[in-house]
């Protein structure tokens, strides 16, 4: 590639220049001290900053828009402080295997490692929580630690990669080349798999009696949904979607019996503990799926496909690793699966289909005490909504119930933070997402815990015409530690009572930060919130859902049990009706 | 616990030792030594890490994890047969005209140096296996060791190949690289 004249830019202008030349269109953050030079060639930058009102805020929205566009998300902060506030983003990126890049501020290299003003190791602190990083003290070396953060968050298995680079850096100059070279030697995933090892795949399901696909969150990343529902469609074996798979396969589909784990469907985990063979396909054996991982599908053979080799294997021992792309893996399965017989597997789904039939995930929580039964809020937020809008979940109860009752369709339609659990996610996820598909409707389910944690990025919505909805279901409580305050710690409250019918106000909040803020307390006044609500294109807003606070989130298998011991109920199990298959 | 060896070749930049050793530590693996030192390459490093595992499955994926380090270019167990491993020990052990002859004696009989020597001490340098060191160590013990320190455990394939070799021959075949 020419060198285009080898032009002199500061360091902070060749960042600007660099981060342009990679199409990045918008960036999330906030500027501070030791970042200052490069927000002075933004100014003047085609790249849209969006000014958020903390850094976690920036760190998440990042991760909204990466998943919803496909694209690298981009976060920026100062040193010290305004990095340590990325931290819990970051981290949240990595378990979910979100392609990020922040973009870190740092003391000029000579103050580097003497306690310095707004000094934080930020590299170090995040060893453990990202991809890789870089530590940039001189600006000939920005374009290509730019270039190399882009190539790594997004290939492979993605994930965040911090680039912290000095104040000194910034602001000397240096010859802009670009595209750089990349120089990453001890890196190469691996896409394409092993043809011995999809042939033996497709051995095992064709001998397969009871074959369950096991459908994770990688499904997403490697945007591999249709050659998934090809798989399903030439073997009809029946699919469970992890929490971070739900709508990659939809729930319309008969053969799929929703989400597997500790908060699954009985015929997902009834499926999965009788299977015979699990289709692995980007899942990880989470602790959160598997419950007692030594009697997790305990008769089940596993072919298991993953990008990241590490992954195989490393809770659950693989009988078939394939490492590879999943869509490159299962372009070739299903290949190989078209030339070989497969058996019908009919009795089994009748089996699974009639779990499916008698324990759907209903509203287990009517009305009671006159207040609303979370369930159906949300139920009824999915079906106004519709199946094309994108939804963002907190954590906890709402969450479980999104995962249940929102139309699960369309995939990358629901975002939720599965592996870190990050209370105050919903807010600035779906500020992200939204400003990835300005044109389409973004819900955030929140809850009231989580809500306080984020909310202010309502005021950035506001201002930055981030016309986002937010349904807080206000529980006045910490819901799901409520719940498990109730059956396990013998109903002892101890620190969870919100006590959000005092303050705040929510409504009130969400006016004060430039939102339309509605309130919903009974039936009737549901149906007309949300139509408001979804009424509304120039602002943002939040409606209040006054729920009860002991509804609680069944189907449940207790943490540490095995998922034989699942309940539908507080202690109540289902009848499996077992047949010999 | 079975203990083995792992030879890591590794980008020669600042924080890889750290990654590495922060590696081990979040995931609750076992370090008995680490050896860290430039190669015949100048942007190369390597290290030798003793780990202690349970099981073979563990081996694995601590090799596993250690490649996914984007700064690690290759990493080989090196097995007993196949490999020569050394550590070098210095100990500072009393001794006083009357034993001082018979110290020197033990040390020549492990092929060891003297390389500082006290009216009341001397400094003893020894090379070799842990076994062997650990049996000077043992003869040496009697006479009262004041001071000792230990290099980590450094090792080499046998043969004629270099592990930078086949890194090298990895980056133009970058699918050989991990065990699909």
């Amino acid at each position: 590639m020419a060198d285009e004249s080898a032009q002199i830019l500061t360091g902070a202008q060749a960042l600007v220049e660099s981060l342009e030349r990679l199409g990045v269109e918008v960036i999330f953050g906030i500027p501070g001290g030791a970042i200052l030079p490069a927000y002075d060639p933004l100014y003047d930058s085609k790249i849209r900053h969006i000014l958020v009102r903390h850094e976690q805020g920036a760190g998440h929205a990042a991760e909204g828009y990466a998943q919803v566009t496909g694209k690298v998300g981009v976060c920026i902060a100062t040193s010290g402080p305004g990095a340590t506030n990325l931290v819990t983003a970051i981290g949240d990126a990595y378990m979910d295997s979100i392609p990020m890049v922040a973009i870190t501020g740092q003391v000029t290299s000579q103050s580097i490692g003497t306690d310095a003003f707004q000094e934080a190791d930020i590299r170090g602190i995040t060893f453990p929580i990202t991809k890789h990083s870089f530590l940039i003290t001189d600006p000939a070396e920005i374009p290509h630690a730019i270039a190399a953060a882009f190539h790594l968050a997004s290939t492979g298995r993605p994930g965040p990669v911090l680039v912290d680079i000095a104040k000194d850096a910034l602001t000397k100059s240096a010859p802009f080349h670009w595209p750089p070279e990349l120089d990453l030697p001890g890196y190469h995933p691996i896409t394409r798999p092993h043809g011995k090892q999809i042939r033996e795949a497709a051995r095992l399901i064709a001998e397969a009696k009871r074959p369950v696909i096991y459908l994770g969150g990688g499904v997403n990343r490697a945007r591999a949904w249709d050659q998934v529902a090809e798989l399903v469609r030439l073997t009809g074996i029946p699919v469970v979607t992890t929490l971070m798979a739900r709508g990659a396969f939809p729930d319309s589909h008969e053969l799929n019996l929703g989400m597997p784990g500790m908060h699954g469907t009985v015929a997902a985990v009834g499926a999965l503990q009788r299977s015979d063979l699990l289709v692995t396909l980007g899942a990880r054996f989470d602790d959160r799926v598997t419950g007692k991982l030594d009697s997790f599908a305990p008769e089940a053979k596993v072919i298991h496909a993953d990008i990241d080799p590490a992954e195989i294997s490393k809770n659950r021992v693989a009988d078939v690793p394939i490492v590879g792309d999943l869509a490159e893996v299962l372009n070739e399965l299903n290949e190989a699966v078209a030339e070989v017989e497969l058996p019908g597997y009919t009795e089994w789904v009748e089996l699974v289909l009639d779990w499916k039939r008698r324990y759907p995930t209903g509203d287990t929580n009517p009305v009671s005490d006159g207040l609303l039964s979370p369930e159906y809020v949300i139920k009824r937020i999915g079906e106004i909504a519709g199946p094309d809008a994108t939804y963002v979940a907190g954590v906890g109860q709402h969450q479980m119930w999104s995962a249940h009752h929102l139309p699960h369709e369309r995939p990358t339609r629901f975002l939720n933070s599965g592996g870190a659990g990050t209370m105050g996610y919903c807010v600035p996820v779906a500020m992200g997402a939204k400003v990835g598909r300005p044109d389409e409707v973004v819900w955030g389910i929140d809850g009231d815990g989580c809500f306080q944690m984020t909310n202010q990025e309502l005021v950035t919505c506001a201002l930055e015409g981030i016309p986002i909805k937010i349904a807080v279901i206000n529980n006045r409580s910490l819901g799901m530690v409520r719940q498990w305050q109730t059956l396990f710690y013998g109903e002892r409250y101890s620190n969870t009572n919100l006590k959000t019918h005092l303050v705040p106000d929510f409504p009130k909040l969400a006016e004060a930060m430039g939102a339309v803020g509605l309130r919903a307390e009974t039936l009737e006044e549901v149906d007309q919130v949300i139509n408001q609500a979804m009424a509304i294109n120039d602002r943002p807003v939040v409606v209040e859902v006054v729920g009860h606070k002991d509804a609680m989130v069944w189907p449940m298998v207790a943490a540490g049990v095995s998922n034989d011991e699942i309940k539908i109920a507080r202690g109540l199990a289902p009848q499996w009706q077992e047949e010999e298959l | 616990m079975n203990t083995h060896t792992l030879s890591v070749l590794v980008e020669n930049k600042p924080g890889v030792l750290a990654r590495i050793s922060g590696l081990f530590a979040r995931r609750g693996y076992n370090i008995e030594s680490l050896a860290v030192g430039p190669t015949e390459e100048p942007d190369l490093s390597r290290i030798t890490v003793q780990v202690a595992v349970d099981s073979q499955l563990v081996l694995e994926q601590i090799v596993k994890q250690l490649n996914k380090l984007i700064e690690v270019l290759k990493i080989v167990e090196l097995e007993d047969g196949a490999s020569v491993g050394r550590e070098l020990m210095l100990i500072k052990v009393k001794a006083d005209p009357a034993t001082r002859s018979q110290i020197i004696e033990i040390v020549q009989l492990f092929r060891g140096k003297t390389v500082d020597v006290h009216n009341d001490s001397m400094t003893i340098e020894a090379t070799g296996s842990p076994d062997k060191l650990e049996a000077l160590l043992e003869m040496l013990k009697p006479y009262g060791v004041r001071e000792l320190v230990q290099s980590g455990l450094v090792a080499l394939g046998r043969g004629g190949r270099s592990l930078a070799d086949r890194a090298k021959i990895d980056k133009t075949r970058p699918a050989a690289r991990l065990a699909n």
